[in-house]
């Protein structure tokens, strides 16, 4: 039996994201003035991180063909409370890091409610939410500042032996965690099930509402985790919008760059995770090719653009036009 | 014989105005393969549905095991060991193929999905289905059809069926999967499952089944030992129907000189049309048969532009046409109107008014530089309405509140507004009531006396031989008999249908 | 990119029935369809305007409704463009960075001479088109999904500002024509803004109403296979509506500097979500094919009055972003709610 063949086309997305990922981030390092030193991994893996766990969050709404656009202003109001409660004794800081992630949790739950039972399109109904959790995160923190604890920060985003930058393992061990198992839970199928055909999944019996709600309460756990994170590498919380709406946008971008197909049904958190470690890496490459940083945000479009059109590609063996329209 | 497993009496169910089924008996025996035949639209599929649960019947009582039954759902039908195949495929394209077959209950270690029972299971099922070369791993989005209708039966498996329905199951299948199929099938009966199966060919039925039933408009009207009734036989019952339907004279046929409006030659398409020929005179209703998913509807389709990578020549008035898309077919130098097959999702706007959608293929000839003008637009709906009596309280209401009939009257007034030379059209009559299909007939007639070329896809038999001048039945993707005037009878349109006079044209 | 839901713009409009809305003797099909929302939201605006008039008389006086009016042109104009993409069931998340597109554009162009300062705002409005077009070809043709094609369009849009503004200086100040249409008041009391509004609307009115391309637009919104087998081409009204809306928010922008005095990067920032917002609340599907322009309008007011009693009572933003969010999600699921779907 030639299982590779189909474990291949499985990874398929999430390997050539790797591989590009890897590609780019060699280019990266090697034209670094440091090299490829612990210190620059280690910046490279905290800025990638934090957007990592954003677009793994938004991974599990687009595979349900949903989308949320709340996952930015999630990760800022986990990054403000982080900053209010993840400081103190011990008992303290246990206390606050369930409490952020609960959070995280909850908004997502509750678009998840707006949409299974609310029956909202996802689109309105999360902006409309993040608008909600953005006044959160402003009333939490109107000015940037806070503390969060710096041992445990320090620990979470230091290096660990042989320079292994700590951000990357916690992000491995939460996939692990939570990716591993969703992926074979009955409920991780029927997310992919309700992305891919809707009605087959319910004709097949699989429990479509509670799929929908896990996939939007497990994006808010995951823009949380990123929200911690973020106050783990600033010691401070800060209710920036701008940074709330880039994270949202970047996710949706970091995906896409990953594999995950927006129509849903298709496509892996660690392709996400590859997509968003790409999506930074662009960034540094400019840096280190002197290309004036003008450049970075057009070159960004300019590659976003044209990774998303490599799709149309399929339309060229389209035989019957009415199948364009998906009816 | 053992008592029936599943026995149903009096079984009656409606849609609107349309009576499904009407008062069925049948009886169904563990250890059995029951055939049902039947034409399109004689009850088979709502009978099925019936039993699966899908819908609930309006009078008459099943019996499963001696003890009345009432299914709500598909769940609580599957949970008493009743499956079905349905010819909708239920599979899940992204998902593989073990994920498919054991989709909601798939085998479970500590909670988590056990990949290595699952497919082992899904290889026996696979196994047990005929499929050992399908691999579990591959994504259903991946197979052919034919495979994924022998993956849909090994999911059928894998809920432990005590009394297993296959609609149509063999009909997308190739003659090897079908022996396999059926070697799954008479392994079953062994077993003492009770199989229902549904086929349109003969052949198969012969071969497999122990009990045959005919329907015939919603009735079962007989049930007999396979093999006791010849083919002849069977094909009489049935088609022994009235025709009530009140269809226009036809006239004298159209001399053969009449140079054609529309001419095809060799028309080729991927693997569902093979080097097709045909003409069709102006003055002339030609209609399109044979079995559902023959490749009538990929012809229409191509003749109206929407299929890419089409072979073959096509000429209207004598020209040749490139048709590269429906507004390439609509113009006026072509004159071509296809009533599509689905009025829901192909006809109509449904949220737009009925004016909107009437006006809609034709506003080009109601506007000036893309204005609408709107005293010429209420005027050609206006005579639009009259002209086929289509009733709606309003035409300012969403197209939608209307019945089906009317929808369906709409979808012909827009068409008729673009004042169209070539009219094709798919089933048009497909679930409406009889007197808007016998006003459907002579609004066909009446465009064809006018002038227009008529081509007419029907599941109906008895519509093919009261409209149409000749027939075309397709099989296969391609034309494998043509019956003109009186050679159009029911008989004969079945026979070709089922391809039994081996007139497997090359 | 945007903020949130922090719009520029602040202070209360008129009730007043919308300046753009027709007088046909007969009801039109189109408001008739949209009824419950937009009967809602102008309902929700006279509410609010009460509410307003509690705090302060001065919330009803003509002079503030109308310089309230005028801030909200800009939403206007932007969510118009909005509106038409989103009736074929598609998004525009552009929005940002092309108003900033016609901003600045219009502002260089100005830098040419006589001929630059007069053709300045058709300058920045041809350069919205154009990116306009670009989106309309990536989801037309290319059928990438629109939420993530106008993305990179925005970013690329956004790269292109930061290339022009970085490396020179170039000429940033609006024209005198680009500052009388955002703050003059050249007949009676009504704001020209207003007035832009105005012409905007009722050009839009006509071109959703009475056209083949309006229709086209709702029918591509409905069923786009349907459109497509009735001879429509429909690509092409994709790529007409994409460029109508880069075309408005890039006007939007021009406006923008002129009342602002001069073009700047993140001027369109905040103009996106409220957009979207000012759309869905008139009534207007995000699926596509149902919506009028009355309902937009009303969305426009709702949006830019809400944001303005928010702000004169002094709302902190913190609370200002929760009770706006909380408000479009009561509407929305008052009268937005899809239709059940499988189970």
């Amino acid at each position: 039996m030639s299982d590779w063949r189909f474990h291949l086309r499985d990874a398929k997305g999430t390997l050539s994201a790797a591989a590009v990922f890897v590609l780019l981030f060699a280019l990266y390092t090697l034209n670094h003035p440091a090299g490829f030193s612990a210190n620059v991994v280690q910046t490279a893996a905290n800025k990638g991180v934090l957007l990592a766990f954003v677009a793994v969050g938004q991974t599990f709404v687009v595979l349900t063909a949903g989308i949320d656009l709340s996952v930015g202003a999630i990760f800022i109001l986990a990054n403000c409370l982080a900053s209010v409660l993840v400081t103190g004794t011990p008992a303290h800081v246990a206390l606050g890091l369930a409490a952020v992630l609960a959070a995280g949790l909850a908004c997502g739950l509750a678009n998840g409610a707006l949409v299974v039972y609310g029956r909202l399109q996802p689109i309105v109904a999360t902006i409309a939410s993040g608008a909600i959790y953005f006044g959160l995160a402003l009333w939490l923190r109107p000015e940037p500042g806070g503390d969060v604890d710096s041992t445990l920060a320090d620990a979470l985003t230091g290096q660990l032996a042989g320079g292994l930058p700590a951000s990357v393992l916690v992000l491995a061990a939460v996939l692990l965690l939570v990716w591993v198992p969703f992926r074979r839970s009955l409920l991780g199928r029927a997310v992919y099930a309700v992305g891919s055909a809707e009605a087959s999944a319910y004709l097949s019996g699989l429990p479509i509402r509670r799929a929908r709600l896990l996939a939007y309460a497990l994006a808010g756990l995951f823009s949380a985790l990123g929200g911690l994170m973020l106050a783990f590498f600033t010691y401070s919380g800060e209710a920036s919008a701008t940074n709330a709406s880039t994270y949202t946008l970047d996710s949706i971008a970091a995906i896409v760059i990953g594999g995950v197909s927006l129509f849903g049904g298709a496509g892996s958190a660690v392709g996400a995770v590859f997509g968003a470690l790409i999506f930074r890496t662009i960034n540094d490459l400019l840096f280190v090719f002197d290309l004036d940083p003008l450049w970075q945000p057009l070159f960004l479009g300019l590659v976003l653009l044209g990774a998303v059109s490599l799709g149309s590609l399929r339309l060229l063996r389209l035989k019957n036009r009415l199948e364009l329209f998906g009816s | 014989m053992t008592p029936p497993l599943l026995s149903l009496s009096g079984i009656a169910k409606r849609y609107g105005a349309t009576r499904a089924l009407d008062g069925v008996d049948l009886a169904l025996h563990p250890g059995r393969i029951h055939a049902v035949l039947g034409e399109n639209g004689a009850g088979k599929s709502s009978l099925i549905k019936c039993m699966a649960g899908v819908v609930q019947p309006d009078a008459g009582t099943m019996t499963l095991d001696g003890t009345p039954v009432r299914f709500a759902d598909p769940a609580a039908a599957n949970a008493a060991g009743i499956v079905c195949v349905f010819q909708e495929l239920s599979l899940i394209p992204d998902l593989s193929v073990a994920d498919n077959i054991l989709a909601a209950d798939p085998p479970r270690r500590f909670g988590l999905i056990d990949r290595r029972e699952q497919r082992h299971r899904a290889e026996e099922l696979l196994a047990r289905a005929g499929a050992e070369d399908i691999h579990p791993l591959a994504l259903v989005r991946d197979l052919p059809l034919s495979r994924r209708q022998l993956v849909e039966i090994a999911k059928a498996l894998g809920r432990r069926p005590r009394l297993l329905i296959l609609d149509e199951a063999t009909s997308a299948l190739t003659a090897r999967d079908v022996a396999s199929v059926f070697r799954v099938l008479k392994d079953l009966r062994r077993q003492g499952l009770a199989l229902v199966f549904i086929s349109h060919r003969m052949g198969e039925i012969a071969e497999l089944a122990d009990d045959c039933s005919v329907f015939r408009n919603g009735r079962n009207v007989a049930t007999f030992p396979a093999g006791t009734r010849s083919d002849g036989e069977v094909v009489e019952m049935m088609i022994g129907r009235d025709y009530s339907h009140a269809y226009p004279a036809k006239p004298p046929p159209v001399p053969e000189a009449t140079p054609p409006a529309l001419a095809v030659r060799d028309l080729g398409w991927g693997d569902r049309l093979h080097g097709l020929s045909f003409a069709v005179r102006p003055g002339e209703v030609v209609g399109l048969g044979g079995l559902d998913g023959q490749g009538q509807r990929e012809l229409l389709l191509a003749l109206f532009g929407v299929l890419r990578g089409t072979s073959g020549e096509v000429r209207v008035d004598g020209r040749p046409v490139a048709l590269a898309s429906p507004a390439d077919a609509k113009a006026a130098r072509n004159g071509i109107a296809l009533i599509p097959e689905d009025r829901k999702t192909e006809g109509l706007m449904l949220p737009m008014s009925v004016r909107e959608n009437l006006s809609f293929a034709s506003l080009g000839r109601v506007s000036r530089g893309g204005v609408i003008d709107r005293g010429a637009e209420r005027r050609a709906v206006d005579e639009m309405v009259q002209l086929l009596a289509i009733k709606a309280a309003d035409l300012d209401v969403p197209v939608a509140s209307l019945s089906g009939g009317n929808q369906q009257k709409v979808v012909l007034a827009k068409w008729l507004m673009t004042r169209p030379r070539i009219v094709l059209l798919a089933d048009p009559t497909r679930g409406i009531d009889v007197g808007t299909k016998a006003e459907i007939y002579r609004l066909l007639r009446r465009l064809a006396d006018e002038g227009a070329a008529v081509l007419l896809y029907s599941t109906d038999y008895a519509e093919l031989i009261g409209c149409c001048d000749r027939v075309l039945v397709l099989y296969g993707g391609r034309i494998v008999r043509e019956l003109a005037g009186d050679a159009i009878t029911e008989r004969a349109l079945v026979a070709s249908a089922l391809n039994m006079n081996g007139a497997e044209a090359a | 990119m945007t903020s949130p839901m922090t719009p520029p713009v602040t202070p209360p409009v008129t009730p007043r029935l919308d300046p753009v809305a027709p007088a046909p003797s007969r009801v039109p099909a189109a408001l008739r369809r949209a009824d419950p929302a937009v009967a809602t939201a102008f309902g929700c605006i006279v509410a609010l305007l009460l509410l307003g008039s509690l705090y302060s008389t001065s919330f009803l006086s003509p002079d503030y409704l109308l310089q309230q009016l005028q801030v909200g042109s800009f939403l206007a104009l932007v969510a118009t463009g909005l509106m038409v993409v989103v009736l074929l069931g598609q998004i525009d998340l552009s929005v940002p960075w092309i108003v900033t597109v016609g901003g600045m554009m219009s502002t260089a162009a100005a830098g040419h001479g006589a001929v630059g300062t007069a053709l300045a705002i058709p300058f920045g409005v041809l350069c919205g088109i154009g990116f306009g077009l670009v989106n309309g070809f990536g989801v037309a043709y290319l059928r990438v999904p629109s939420m993530i094609f106008t993305l990179g369009v925005d970013a690329v849009a956004q790269g292109l500002m930061v290339l022009k503004t970085g490396g020179s200086a170039p000429q940033d100040m609006a024209t005198p024509l680009m500052r009388d249409l955002a703050t003059g008041r050249a007949l009676g009391p009504v704001p020209n803004a207003v007035w832009v509004w105005v012409a905007v609307g009722a050009a839009t009115l006509f071109l959703l109403g009475r056209t083949t391309f309006g229709r086209a637009v709702y029918a591509i919104g409905n069923r786009e296979g349907a459109a497509y087998l009735s001879g429509v081409r429909t690509r092409r009204v994709t790529l007409v509506a994409f460029a109508i809306s880069g075309g408005l928010s890039a006007l939007a922008g021009a406006l923008l500097a002129g009342y602002s005095g001069k073009a700047y990067q993140g001027m369109g920032d905040g103009y996106l979500l409220p957009a979207i917002a000012a759309v869905v609340l008139g009534g207007t599907s995000i699926l596509g094919g149902r919506g009028s322009y009355l309902g937009t309008t009303a969305g426009v007011i709702l949006i830019t009055l809400l944001q303005s009693i928010l702000s004169v009572v002094q709302m902190p933003d913190a609370g200002r972003q929760v009770i706006y969010g909380t408000v479009i999600l009561a509407m929305l699921l008052l009268y937005g709610r899809g239709n059940k779907v499988g189970g």
